[in-house]
């Protein structure tokens, strides 16, 4: 199964990991199904996933990234030469980089529930021949995580050398060292937190809000119509707020009118500051390229998340961990406050766990783990290194 | 300009002071550095006598450095304690030249000795003859030759002897284990007229059995 992984991703000089393609797996069976936490099972996930680099002969050298709440498989790379942007963390994933794809395999898949590739709420169900709609079945970061870990098993690797991940995609990495303890040696956690506060449950409940109430959304069932495209872009706009700064969107924007210099003291006129021009864009733009269902499936995951579920304590969950751990916040996080990271750490202390954290300092908010590269590189760099000598 | 050194307090050598605390230190015990810089102590305690290790660090340089050992190392801020760590999550915890940088040096013994069961501490004592002599000869603020700093821009907040040292301990209800006075480099077992004529100390340190919790 591994074999066809061996083909070398085609790489380049410039730090780029250059083209590549998104490839699709069939995963689970009648015989094998997937077992979600609501109770429900699928027989068949279909997951969007992505390769860089090559893996080595023993298979010690997978490295395992979990993207954010709309991220993709696409990670690095471009498509096609035409491309206007290249993967989502591009400039951390690649040749020489904070994840070196000279040195590593680079897995990235699409999540469970979302709508680029990998099954989710949009998809066919095969029993009915229609699309699943709000039918699909209720998610949680654990199933998520288990898709992940059959990814992992039917590219035949046993032993992921990490797995690394921010904001929801963090929750994915906490998820998978508690669950699935043998099958990560290192957790790079970033800007994430081992359970969704009430003030993140509060931004995404608007966002849902939001969806619901626009006439489009038809219960859900809107594939065959425009759908709830008011309400989405309007989820999205809130969002945007909370991963940016009060510093950032004073820098980027500050009180900067949009094509004038003056006031037009007219309410026929919807967007006059730069930052309300900004988030239009950003709704829009989230609307192309994201389903409504997707984004109420996986921001409840994130709502249900809470790593000690199940568990006396927070840090008797982590104590089925086997991995060492890296958890990094952001001083200008609010959306996942430092806070947070610290309530980890703590419990990993507790747990007895190899950890090491630190909060990085950044103007851009909770999105700093998407944008200050250099630091995260130097950081995640040797400690990936460190952990792949600790083997040999 | 820089200051002219005038008294200078003999920094008992790095690697001397690393050396004093892995003598006290029993293999394969849990070990927590506070203020562990490049995790050098760290280092040796984990290849050498095969400790499980945890660092303790404020300096983002420091903590990269350590991180890219391969050591696990945490970002806080001594003045605020140890509020991350679990009670007697550690055997040892040890602060080494530090003490009198804290902001409160009362609360960070009492928080070490929270975490840990023992804890190793080296101060320097500001009892020292010469120190006397300079602060009445002169009636100047001694300037060591390892931190050259004028009063006011010092990291050393607190000038205590060993005197004062152990009164704290007494009056906290920590109790020194192991006294080992520091001069010109070598640690010894007694010392005459020690808090005269060490540069700086040495310390083992747990809780009084008779005190429940120290105050």
């Amino acid at each position: 199964m591994s074999a066809e992984l061996l083909e070398e991703t085609q790489t380049s000089d410039d730090g780029s990991v250059g083209i590549v393609e998104t490839r699709s797996i069939r995963l689970f069976s009648a015989d094998h199904p997937l077992r979600l936490a609501s109770g429900s099972e699928m027989s068949s996930v279909t997951v969007a996933y992505e390769t860089y680099g090559t893996l080595n002969a023993d298979a010690s050298n997978a490295i395992y990234i979990c993207h954010a709440l709309t991220g993709d498989a696409h990670a690095a790379g471009r498509h096609a030469n035409a491309d206007r942007k290249s993967g989502w963390w591009d400039g951390f994933i690649g040749p020489g980089k904070g994840i070196d794809t000279n040195r590593y395999f680079v897995i990235c898949a699409n999540v469970l529930g979302g709508c680029q590739g990998t099954t989710g709420p949009g998809s066919i169900n095969p029993e009915t021949g229609l699309r699943y709609c709000l039918s699909f079945p209720f998610l949680t970061v654990r199933d998520i995580v288990a898709v992940h870990s059959e990814l992992v098993r039917a590219l035949g690797i046993k032993t992921l050398l990490a797995v690394v991940g921010g904001s929801l995609g963090g929750m994915q990495v906490l998820e998978w060292a508690v669950s699935f303890p043998d099958q990560l040696r290192a957790a790079v956690v970033l800007a994430s937190a081992p359970k969704l506060a009430a003030q993140g449950i509060a931004f995404n409940a608007v966002g849902r809000r939001a969806i619901y109430a626009d006439p489009g959304f038809c219960n859900g069932d809107y594939y065959e119509s425009e759908g709830p495209r008011y309400g989405l872009a309007l989820a999205r706009m809130v969002a945007h707020i909370t991963y940016l700064s009060e510093d950032s969107i004073e820098l980027k924007f500050g009180r900067r009118l949009q094509d004038a210099t003056e006031f037009a003291f007219s309410m026929q006129k919807e967007t006059e500051f730069q930052i309300e021009s900004y988030l239009h864009y950003q709704g829009k733009r989230f609307v192309q390229r994201f389903d409504a269902n997707s984004y109420l499936y996986l921001t409840r995951a994130m709502d249900y998340f809470d790593l000690s579920d199940g568990f006396a304590s927070l840090a008797e969950s982590l104590s089925r961990a086997q991995a060492r751990f890296l958890v990094a916040s952001y001083d200008t996080d609010w959306l996942f406050p430092t806070s947070q990271s610290r309530d980890l750490v703590t419990a990993l202390l507790q747990a007895g766990r190899h950890v090491s954290f630190l909060e990085l300092l950044c103007p851009f908010g909770h999105d700093s783990f998407l944008i200050d590269l250099d630091p995260l590189a130097q950081l995640v760099g040797p400690f990936l290194q460190r952990t792949m000598d600790a083997n040999t | 300009m820089s200051p002219v050194p005038r008294y200078q307090i003999p920094d008992p050598s790095v690697l001397l002071t690393d050396d004093l605390i892995l003598q006290h230190i029993t293999p394969g015990s849990r070990v927590i550095d506070l203020g562990c810089g490049d995790g050098r102590l760290l280092q040796r305690l984990q290849d050498e006598l095969q400790c499980k290790v945890q660092g303790v660090e404020v300096e983002h340089a420091n903590l990269f450095a350590a991180i890219a050992r391969g050591l696990p190392v945490i970002e806080a801020d001594l003045n605020e304690g140890l509020v991350d760590v679990p009670d007697h999550s550690f055997d040892f915890a040890v602060l080494s030249q530090t003490l009198q940088q804290v902001q409160k040096p009362k609360l960070l013994l009492i928080e070490m000795l929270r975490v840990a069961t023992r804890a190793l501490v080296v101060v320097p004592n500001f009892g020292h003859w010469r120190v006397r002599w300079e602060v009445l000869r002169r009636g100047r603020t001694p300037v060591t030759k390892t931190l050259p700093y004028e009063w006011h821009e010092t990291p050393n907040l607190h000038f205590m002897s060993m005197k004062d040292f152990r009164e704290l301990m007494d009056s906290i209800g920590l109790r020194i284990v192991k006294e080992s006075p520091i001069i010109r480099g070598r640690a010894v077992d007694h010392l005459v007229a020690a808090n005269l004529r060490a540069d700086s100390a040495f310390y083992l340190l747990e809780r009084d059995p008779k005190t429940q919790t120290p105050h």
